[in-house]
């Protein structure tokens, strides 16, 4: 069977590689040149952390995380195990006692656990949390590599183009705040990130600084690169980062080691996350065409889990009610 | 009733939108709450390039009165200059202003907000303004045209209640015709119902809504609290006495241990 997969952010490569995998014949239509900063999953932070979400995104995003961890580890080799450290400072306790209270799937942590975690946080912070079982990726190298393993399954992909007389079969619509005429209840949030290179601080997972106004996020990339992320901002326009978004961000990796003060600053970045009112990912039937959309700042947690979901919907006629909906009229025959 | 300048209000519960899960976990407070009052606080940025309308439109569904807020100013340059985006983005003169003298509290600055006030009030806008609980500061608001004023009851987000009773009961003593509004610092509905009880018109409240594991049932929970409040205050509570008042007459009782 012929089918069209449009976007190639990691929706539309996770969609492609299940719809691949299950024996279409499936192209991958990509409106940008080439893959890059067109696709808001280039900013991503890369964090897969079911559980940390847990906090403020109610159980289905931790379950489609939880679910889409193995499928990482599997098509990703880059995939990083080691867990994630959430600290606070000392006067922002509460923030951390909150939080373990809402999440769970963690452990406590003293001032010589969290040193024995990270050894060069030694010093800084007298309570953690670790949630042993999380992970995280480098998203840009996760593109790729999902891209080359696409090809070399017989994926057509075709960049330049986001369908009219390209499209066969069915398609499988990946393509964010794009597909805003047809899900009119879209909105985009504009995210803000910074790259950082320090070779001579060294973190073996993401670390969370909790705070209640500027929570912020330190993902080691490797390399001595470090990503620190990401605002949130009800906002369409990712043309540009604000110098408060950028003195937030910079102060709150500061704060986290002082290291940072001496950072070389690689990239400043900002990208649109597509959300729907609720927050919550969504596989959507429009006619012929199979819209999954809303991953929000969920995409690399959530898109293999939601990859499988549009793929069987779409190979095998199936209908998963936390994602579709109730919705009878979301109901299709193969 | 609550009477806002030209407007009349059955509920005395506003809320503040940020920070909530989702629109959609706010637009469902906002109904369980019966709330007719919410506070947009409203980026530079976004006001610029009309990038929130994403946002503003699920605002605007609500069917509830906006009250902007220039939450992050730290001048009167900065405030007076979001009021006037905030009257452009969303259509009313109405506009809770703040003006943040010390990050650490959030704390007003009261002499930035006052000059701020006299510049907004002159141009039209009906003005709410943030700020302390102190009296003659009350004074130079009234005196900038401000006839709403909104004391807070602690730092902004910390949930600590009525942190200075002394001075509110105070303030509410010396304008008793001035609409107060407790905005800021409240944590529990026990706290809104208390500022009610003391005479406070209304209460403002974000954080202890937005960031409870379930804002929804939060939200309920403060409308009622705020309903209970008021009720208490217009039955007339008793005074409270340092020795025991026997409800029931101890005199001609058969029987003393």
């Amino acid at each position: 069977m012929q089918v069209s997969v449009i976007g190639a952010g990691v929706a539309g490569l996770s969609c492609a590689l299940e719809l691949a995998a299950r024996g279409a014949d499936v192209q991958l239509l990509e409106r940008a040149g080439a893959p890059g900063p067109a696709a808001c999953s280039w900013f991503a932070g890369g964090m897969l952390a079911p559980w940390c979400e847990l906090e403020s995104c109610g159980p289905l995003i931790a379950q489609l995380g939880a679910e889409s961890l193995p499928w990482w580890r599997e098509h990703f080799p880059g995939t990083v195990l080691n867990g994630t450290l959430v600290v606070t400072h000392g006067r922002d306790l509460p923030e951390l006692t909150q939080f373990a209270r809402r999440t769970g799937h963690c452990r406590p942590l003293d001032a010589a656990a969290v040193a024995a975690l990270e050894p060069e946080l030694a010093g800084r912070f007298a309570h953690g949390l670790h949630f042993a079982d999380e992970g995280h990726l480098d998203p840009r190298a996760a593109l790729s590599a999902l891209l080359e393993r696409a090809r070399a399954c017989g994926v057509t992909v075709r960049f330049g183009t986001a369908g009219g007389a390209e499209i066969r079969g069915p398609v499988i619509d990946c393509t964010g705040l794009a597909a805003r005429a047809v899900l009119q209840d879209l909105r985009g949030v504009k995210g803000e990130m910074l790259l950082l290179r320090l070779p001579e601080l060294e973190l073996a997972r993401p670390v969370r600084v909790l705070h209640p106004r500027l929570p912020v996020y330190v993902v080691p990339r490797g390399a001595g690169l470090f990503l620190v992320g990401a605002t949130m901002l009800e906002s369409d326009a990712a043309t540009r980062v604000s110098a408060r978004s950028l003195l937030e961000l910079l102060s709150a990796a500061y704060a986290l080691h002082p290291a940072f003060g001496e950072a070389e600053v690689l990239e400043i970045g900002s990208g649109v996350r597509p959300a729907f009112p609720d927050n919550q990912p969504r596989l959507e039937w429009r006619g012929q065409r199979l819209h999954v959309n809303g991953l929000y700042r969920h995409g690399f947690l959530v898109a293999p889990a939601l990859a499988r979901r549009a793929a069987e919907a779409l190979l095998e006629g199936r209908h998963f009610a936390e994602v579709m909906g109730e919705d009878p009229g979301q109901r299709r025959l193969a | 009733m609550l009477q806002l300048y030209q407007s009349t209000l059955r509920s005395r519960l506003l809320l503040g939108t940020a920070r909530y899960p989702s629109p959609a976990v706010l637009s469902a407070a906002v109904r369980s709450a019966g709330v007719e009052v919410v506070t947009v606080a409203l980026r530079r940025e976004a006001a610029g390039e009309r990038a929130g309308q994403g946002f503003w439109s699920l605002i605007r569904a609500l069917n509830v009165r906006v009250l902007p807020n220039t939450a992050g100013c730290h001048s009167v340059k900065e405030a007076v200059t979001t009021a006037h985006m905030a009257r452009e983005v969303f259509g009313t003169t109405w506009v809770k202003l703040e003006v943040i003298g010390e990050d650490d509290t959030l704390q007003p600055d009261v002499f930035g907000l006052t000059e701020a006030a006299r510049i907004l009030c002159a141009e039209g806008f009906e003005v709410f303004p943030y700020t302390t609980e102190d009296l003659v500061v009350a004074e130079h608001l009234l005196a900038a045209g401000c006839r709403v004023l909104m004391p807070w009851g602690a730092p902004i987000g910390s949930g600590r209640g009525l942190n200075n009773l002394f001075a509110l009961k105070a303030l509410r003593a010396h304008f008793p015709d001035v609409p107060l509004i407790i905005d800021a610092g409240l944590g529990v509905p026990s706290q809104a119902a208390q500022a009610l009880e003391l005479g406070f018109d209304a209460v403002l409240v974000n954080t202890a809504v937005a960031q409870a594991a379930d804002p929804v049932q939060m939200a309920a929970a403060f409308a009622r609290a705020v309903e209970a409040g008021a009720a208490a205050r217009a039955a007339g509570p008793i005074e409270p006495r340092d020795f025991a008042a026997p409800s029931t007459p101890v005199i001609g009782t058969a029987f003393r241990p």
